[in-house]
């Protein structure tokens, strides 16, 4: 009985140990949205200065489209920019931006500096917009299909990468479940 | 050059800490103290060959040499000369290397203090136990973690240092953290010798508790500058986040704190042997494991710097040879150790037995706290985090009990003792503390009523603390001058005891009124505008645009007023660093010692509008000032037992002041 209770923590220990190596394999950067799969939170937000149309979640209906969380403060903006310069010009899917937490037309100057890539933008100047959708830092985009779901969220930028392996597929794939339930 | 010099005294450092671990087993094996007596040596040339290569990489960074890769990732020629320095272990590579440092450090002391008892080979063995731990995490550092690592071709300039980090509180509190995490080695090292030998005795405690009381007094430290950095750095008025990194330090200090207590009972009274050499096995363990939490990925917070799974896996070995070896032994040794007396449930023995039973499972809820949501992650793949109302919810009764139970079990008589007298003496505490507890409710209503009550078991724990010393100096029967002959001739450990229990009280306090009976208030602030948070009114005066050394700033200038009567002005800034592209928050803060006011400036909301939070932390002051009473209770502990330990063996120079480090 004795041997058994000082065999205890190390049992206890191994049993840990086992949890931590497994723990180990996780990616912690890994942040699932709450709002997968689940509908585009409403949402209308006025244009940044010197737009005329602003961006709503209603705009979006029956494409599927990217929207891209950035802000004119933001460092790591500027090396997605080009990636997203370069799907606009090729590739068919909608890019809508979100410009958080961006006053005094910071967004407006800056895209008219690196080019504008976006089909939409919408100003969230308060970050109003940017708490319902889970952001948790820029960039970051949301995939959302046909019917005004969420379907993916990629923190960070857009590399060539991610664009080629992960969201350009799966851009894809949304576009022939669209179209499957369409006919 | 340094960086060479350096990496080559790190490569020695290694071999140093090999011969360390392997020759003094070989001695007790073979009885050969001169065999034995070659680890004693090791130590000394190992801690000063990682001294050696910390110089290096110190020299490195203050001459911000860009050919070294560490140097570049975190230094830049524009940063303040002291957070060249300090930039040092403000990075994974540095920090480790710090680490190893002091190790060494510990195990060369243990080698000066240790010299005249190593015939019974404990302090022999417990330094090869050191030296391989020191070994294990040298290898760490060369092989995962070079902090010499050369950059070609050199860049212009550096990446700098997170500005979060570049603080004097931050500069200093992790030394003193790792200062108290790598200390619980020597203890453990010693349970490990002990466990080996199989003896636990007087000699034993003796021996190990000067050591344990300066890694707990460093810890104590540690975690009291991290909180006070937490509290005037980031911003948001608390003290205490319960975030991994906080609680990764907390648990080597809860387990550390049960293990100063059982090691008395023995050195007294020959008990509760297995118990305390798993405490010793559990504070190291937990030490690191706090290591391992910020290195590897395994939980992400803050302060977690670096994120690499190879070197996850790297300390993952460290820690299952470690702690997977220690506990082995442990099954197999410790059924070996045999207590040398009984003792009755109410003694103080028995009081001391159950403050371990609180501090154990106040460390459990921790640990589990901190680790569920890696659990869940694993068994569902679900995302959570536990937060504060999870900690309040199980710690704090824990500590409340505690707080309930010290001082009468501290006045408890060893062996047997008469519970109903020892509590019947001290009832002009319980008044006070019932008096302090009703006057709190008054004071605070409507605030939760158990945190009055709170107040009045910290000043029941003053009062009883206090009447204990009365008692036995007897204050209130003889005269002054006899009364302070008594005083004087109480043991070191009492005293220590004393003003340890006294710091607890003042640090319970401290906390009721920062985490309890706060008030805070948010605005959105035109010029001009007034934000009322307490008895306080402040106005905003102005925002100005100024520049620093490496960032830019925007301050905002408040009038205060309590009551209406002005009491000066204070001045908040938000800062931004361009290279790192980060911005921080300096708080505007007023410490008195009824209450901090704690002034914040937020983002600039809308043209000439700014968000701006208000605290008053009531009695938040006397959390540092107990922390600090706290340590100093340890260090009188600690003095007794090197005082005792010099007149017992005659000490050669410098022991004594290497025993009481």
């Amino acid at each position: 009985m004795k041997r058994l209770i000082l065999l205890a923590p190390l049992t206890l220990f191994v049993v840990l140990g086992g949890y931590f190596a497994i723990g180990l394999t996780r990616d912690p950067a890994r942040i699932p949205s709450v709002l997968i799969d689940r509908p585009l939170p409403e949402f209308d937000l006025p244009p940044i200065e010197g737009f005329e149309k602003g961006f709503a979640s209603d705009d979006l209906r029956g494409e599927v489209a990217l929207i891209n969380v950035f802000g004119s403060w933001c460092e790591s903006c500027v090396i997605e920019h080009p990636m997203l310069m370069e799907i606009a010009a090729n590739e068919d899917v909608l890019i809508a931006g979100l410009d958080w937490k961006d006053p005094n037309g910071g967004g407006a100057r800056w895209l008219e500096k690196n080019g504008n890539p976006y089909a939409l933008v919408g100003d969230d100047a308060q970050g109003r917009t940017a708490i319902d959708l889970g952001v948790t830092g820029a960039p970051e985009t949301f995939v959302v299909d046909r019917s005004g779901r969420i379907r993916y969220k990629h923190i960070g930028p857009i590399t060539p990468q991610v664009w080629r392996e992960t969201l350009k597929p799966l851009v894809e794939k949304l576009k022939e479940e669209g179209e499957a339930s369409r006919g | 050059m340094a960086a060479e010099i350096g990496q080559f005294a790190l490569i020695m450092a290694l071999c140093a800490a090999l011969i360390q671990g392997v020759f003094p087993f070989l001695g007790a094996l073979r009885r050969d103290e001169g065999l034995a007596a070659i680890g004693r040596s090791a130590a000394l040339a190992q801690g000063m060959l990682i001294a050696i290569a910390f110089a290096g990489l110190m020299v490195s960074h203050a001459i911000s040499d860009f050919t070294v890769v560490n140097v570049v990732e975190n230094s830049h020629s524009a940063k303040p000369f002291a957070y060249k320095l300090s930039g040092v272990w403000g990075n994974h590579e540095g920090s480790m290397l710090l680490w190893a440092l002091i190790l060494a450090g510990y195990g060369a002391a243990v080698a000066i203090a240790g010299y005249h008892q190593s015939k019974s080979y404990l302090t022999s063995n417990a330094l090869a136990v050191q030296g391989l731990v020191a070994a294990a995490f040298i290898a760490f550092i060369l092989f995962t973690s070079n902090p010499f690592a050369r950059s070609f071709p050199a860049p212009a300039d550096g990446l700098d240092l997170n500005p979060l980090l570049q603080d004097p509180g931050l500069a200093i509190h992790p030394p003193f953290l790792y200062l108290g995490y790598v200390g619980f080695s020597i203890t453990f090292a010693y349970a490990i010798a002990g466990l080996l030998q199989k003896r636990v005795d007087a000699d034993w405690a003796k021996t190990v508790r000067p050591w344990a009381l300066a890694a707990w007094v460093f810890l104590t430290v540690g975690i009291a500058l991290g909180s006070w950095w937490a509290y005037y750095e980031l911003g948001w008025g608390g003290f205490w986040a319960w975030d991994p990194v906080e609680n990764a330090s907390f648990m080597p200090w809860l387990a550390g704190t049960a293990f100063l207590h059982s090691v008395r009972v023995v050195e007294k009274r020959g008990a509760l042997k297995v118990w305390t050499v798993l405490l010793a096995i559990l504070a190291f363990s937990l030490s690191l494991i706090g290591t391992f939490l910020v290195r590897s990925g395994v939980l992400t917070s803050v302060h977690a710097f670096a994120v690499d799974p190879a070197r996850g896996v790297f300390i993952l070995g460290i820690l299952a040879a470690v702690i997977g070896g220690s506990l082995t032994l442990f099954a197999f040794r410790a059924g070996m150790l045999k207590s040398e007396a009984a003792f009755d449930p109410v003694s103080r023995e028995g009081a001391i037995l159950l403050n371990n039973v609180f501090l154990v499972t106040a460390c459990g809820t921790v640990f589990i706290g901190t680790f569920y949501p890696l659990f869940v992650d694993v068994v569902s793949g679900e995302r959570l985090s536990v937060g504060p109302p999870f900690f309040n919810a199980t710690f704090l009764p824990l500590m409340a009990l505690m707080l309930a139970l010290l001082a009468p079990g501290a006045a408890l008589a060893w062996k047997r003792a008469e519970l109903k007298a020892s509590v019947m003496r001290l009832w002009p505490a319980l008044l006070a503390g019932a008096a302090a507890a009703v006057l709190a409710a008054w004071m605070t209503w409507p605030k939760p009523i158990a945190a009055a009550f709170g107040a009045g078991l910290a000043i029941w724990v003053v009062g009883a603390t206090l009447m204990d010393v009365a008692m036995r100096t007897k204050s209130f029967s003889l005269p002054a001058r006899d009364v302070f002959a008594r005083a004087a001739g109480l043991p070191r450990s009492y005293v220590g005891m004393t003003i340890a229990h006294l710091g607890i009280a003042i640090v319970a306090l401290g906390v009721l009124g920062a985490g309890v009976w706060r008030t805070e208030s948010v605005a959105l602030m035109h010029k001009g505008d007034s934000i009322q948070f307490g008895v306080y009114t402040a106005r905003l005066i102005d925002v100005e645009e100024l520049n620093g050394a490496n960032y830019v700033a925007e301050r905002a200038k408040f009038a205060i007023e309590k009551r209406g009567r002005p009491l000066g002005d204070m001045a908040a800034e938000r800062r931004y660093y361009p290279v790192r592209g980060m911005q921080t928050t300096e708080a505007a803060i007023r410490t008195t010692i009824a209450g901090d006011l704690y002034l914040t400036l937020g983002e600039q909301a809308s043209q000439g509008a700014w968000a701006v939070r208000a605290y008053y932390n009531p009695l938040v002051l006397w959390l540092w000032v107990g922390a600090g009473i706290l340590a100093i209770g340890g260090i009188v502990a600690a003095s007794e037992s090197s005082v005792r330990a010099g007149k017992r063996i005659p000490a050669p120079k410098g022991v004594k002041a290497a025993g009481a480090a």
